[in-house]
């Protein structure tokens, strides 16, 4: 059965609409002092640390993304923390807000399907996180330009730049997820409550559930074990469940980009390694084909996520 | 059927699992007609809307809406009905006008008529003053005169309107009510449902009473007071005049006389006899000092109705605990 008219018309009123209510929320301020504020000082302690460290390192400039100094955590890694954190922010009371507010059915009544509203909603939100990212990217080239002074290379840029945009779709990810959970629960603090509680699940608790349940589902071999080596089987079955978190996801495809001497995200045997130069790096094409399922599987994981609102949105009745 | 239908139902029925909330129900509303669907709370009627609005799956039946299926193009549809929701909401941070522009920008209006059609729709429902100020610190009332502002500046051919009046104060009922008159001025189909009964019963050229999930009666006021109430035309007189109510009794139509008070007359009948009263106590040289008809009340059909049929309200209630 064709529906009649396009699915999207309406959505670039409502994707402007839900832009400017972020950008002018004090929400979205706040979010974006505590992301500017943290990584400012993870940026801080980056130089510290390269200033005492590193004098002569080829991609110098990625170091400043991932070189942390006690105690403080990397640029990186605070960054993996704040992202979801905005994005849940962002998403939690999108379609239940709409529901409370009583604007919902007001809002379908007129020509636009839901497919428009959602999905607007969903760009808008994507949009507002990629300008957040984006400012702070060009904050941290900025700052590393003005304070170590050597200019980065044409690799290093692109390298980051990739990592920008990952950085973007992991904020996709967990949108999306908001987004699911803004549609299923009408009460807005439900949502955030359990978004929340399954980015803690999946980011802090699940790696350390994947080793136990890999562990139970194929024992350790005693040969392996008494040689101090992970049995292969475990070590697989393990690095298969923690890739289920798109945080695992994201972290390997970050190693992957501002490492360029990462060879491979898993466990390989010794024999793979014959004839690699160790600590050589890889050309900027072979990091990403190494990270490239990764970054598929994480579109993948936000598509999914999105797509599972969408339906349930679509079913959904309307009355409040 | 009515012969000019804008809304047209056959069998509407809405389910959800075993429970029926919507049973059967056919209806056609009229042009430029206002049609009330009546009836208490969780009987269907906002279920009946939703569905002609094509805002919740048919379980079975059919609808037609200016011609158009609400199922199958609900863009033609949602883009000629103006709908008002029970207990609307809108943007409190935003401006009434802003509320408003988002609307006309999402029905797709350019920005020279946007304005031209906000400024009037605001106008229309004595709003205009308050255009720039956040919805937020509007009273109720005024946020549902801001959605029929809505209804107004879409242009739409039909107006639904859910609960219009529901927790309104008198004042605000009325001005209400007067603008939905004007719709039908206009030209504009009204479809509006309501709990109370007497409320709207003014408004309305016919009703339907919804009960269970089904209509139990349709037709106008007048109508359904003769039909449920047995016809009877009470009309009340005040005057002076020997042997007054003598010659009132033989008035045709008339088959009861009542005295009420000092000069308080009470006249049965089967249709409405004022002209031929009237002239009867000018011929006598009395001093008419009052003369009304009651009209047959809502509320009083539909107690009136279901005291008379209660077998039907027994079987509804088994068919719904099953």
């Amino acid at each position: 059965m064709q529906r009649e008219g396009s699915a999207f018309s309406g959505l670039g009123v409502v994707m402007l609409k839900e832009l400017s209510d972020h950008l002018t929320s004090v929400r979205m301020r706040v979010l974006e002092w505590l992301v500017v504020l943290v990584a400012l000082a993870a940026l801080y302690g980056a130089i510290q640390q390269i200033k005492d460290t590193t004098a002569e390192d080829p991609f110098l400039f990625l170091r400043l993304f991932t070189t942390s100094r006690d105690p403080l955590p990397s640029f990186v890694a605070f960054l993996s923390f704040l992202v979801p954190l905005m994005a849940i922010g962002l998403g939690f009371d999108s379609v239940n807000g709409e529901h409370n507010r009583r604007t919902l059915s007001r809002i379908l009544s007129q020509p636009i399907y839901r497919d428009a509203l959602l999905f607007g909603k969903f760009l808008a939100g994507l949009v507002t996180l990629s300008i957040s990212l984006l400012t702070l990217w060009l904050l941290v080239v900025g700052l590393g330009l003005f304070l170590i002074g050597i200019p980065p290379g044409a690799e290093e840029i692109a390298r980051s730049f990739v990592f920008l945009l990952v950085t973007i779709v992991y904020a996709g990810v967990w949108l999306a997820l908001a987004l699911l959970f803004s549609v299923v629960f009408r009460s807005a603090a439900t949502a955030a409550l359990v978004t929340l509680g399954l980015w803690l699940l999946v980011t802090f608790i699940w790696p350390v559930l994947a080793g136990a349940l890999a562990q139970i589902i194929v024992p350790p071999d005693p040969r392996y074990t008494a040689l101090g080596l992970q049995t292969p089987g475990t070590a697989q079955l393990e690095q298969i469940l923690a890739r289920f978190s798109p945080s695992t996801l994201y972290a390997e495809i970050v190693v992957a980009l501002l490492d360029p001497t990462t060879r491979a995200l898993g466990p390989i045997y010794l024999s793979q390694l014959q004839g690699a130069v160790l600590g050589a790096p890889l050309p900027f094409v072979e990091s990403i084909l190494i990270a490239w399922p990764q970054m598929v599987g994480m579109i993948a994981a936000a598509i999914v996520l999105f797509v599972i609102g969408y339906v349930i949105f679509q079913r959904q009745e309307v009355r409040a | 059927m009515i012969a000019d239908a804008v809304i047209e139902a056959n069998g509407l029925t809405k389910a959800y699992g075993s429970a029926v909330a919507v049973d059967h129900i056919s209806f056609g509303v009229g042009r430029g007609e206002i049609f009330g669907l009546l009836g208490p709370n969780g009987a269907g009627k906002t279920t009946t809307i939703l569905m002609i609005l094509g805002l919740t799956e048919i379980s079975s039946g059919d609808v037609r809406v200016l011609g158009f299926n609400p199922a199958r193009e609900p863009l033609s549809v949602k883009r000629r009905v103006g709908y008002l929701p029970d207990t609307v909401g809108f943007y409190d941070n935003m401006t009434a006008a802003d509320n408003l522009r988002y609307t006309a920008r999402l029905i797709g209006f350019r920005s020279m008529e946007r304005e031209k059609r906000i400024a009037a729709a605001l106008e229309r429902v004595g709003l205009a003053e308050f255009a720039d100020q956040a919805v937020g610190t509007f009273s109720r009332g005024m946020r549902q005169r801001l959605g029929l502002a809505e209804i107004v500046m879409k242009g739409a051919q039909i107006a639904i309107l859910d609960e219009p009046t529901s927790g309104l104060d008198p004042h605000a009922t009325a001005e209400l009510l007067g603008i939905i008159r004007g719709f039908k001025a206009e030209g504009v189909s009204v479809l509006l449902s309501s709990h109370l009964l007497e409320r709207v019963q003014s408004v309305c050229d016919r009703v339907a009473l919804f009960h269970a999930g089904r209509i139990a009666l349709m037709g106008s006021v007048p109508d359904l007071g003769r039909q449920v109430l047995g016809g009877g035309y009470i009309v009340d007189i005040d005057a002076d005049g020997v042997g007054l109510p003598e010659r009132l009794a033989l008035i045709p139509g008339v088959s009861g006389v009542e005295k009420t008070g000092i000069g308080k007359i009470r006249l049965h009948a089967d249709r409405d006899v004022r002209p031929e009263a009237a002239a009867e106590v000018v011929a006598m040289q009395g001093r008419l000092r009052y003369l009304g008809v009651q009209e047959p009340s809502l509320e009083a059909i539909y107690t009136r109705y279901f005291e008379a049929n209660p077998e039907q309200g027994a079987q509804e209630r088994t068919r719904h605990a099953a």
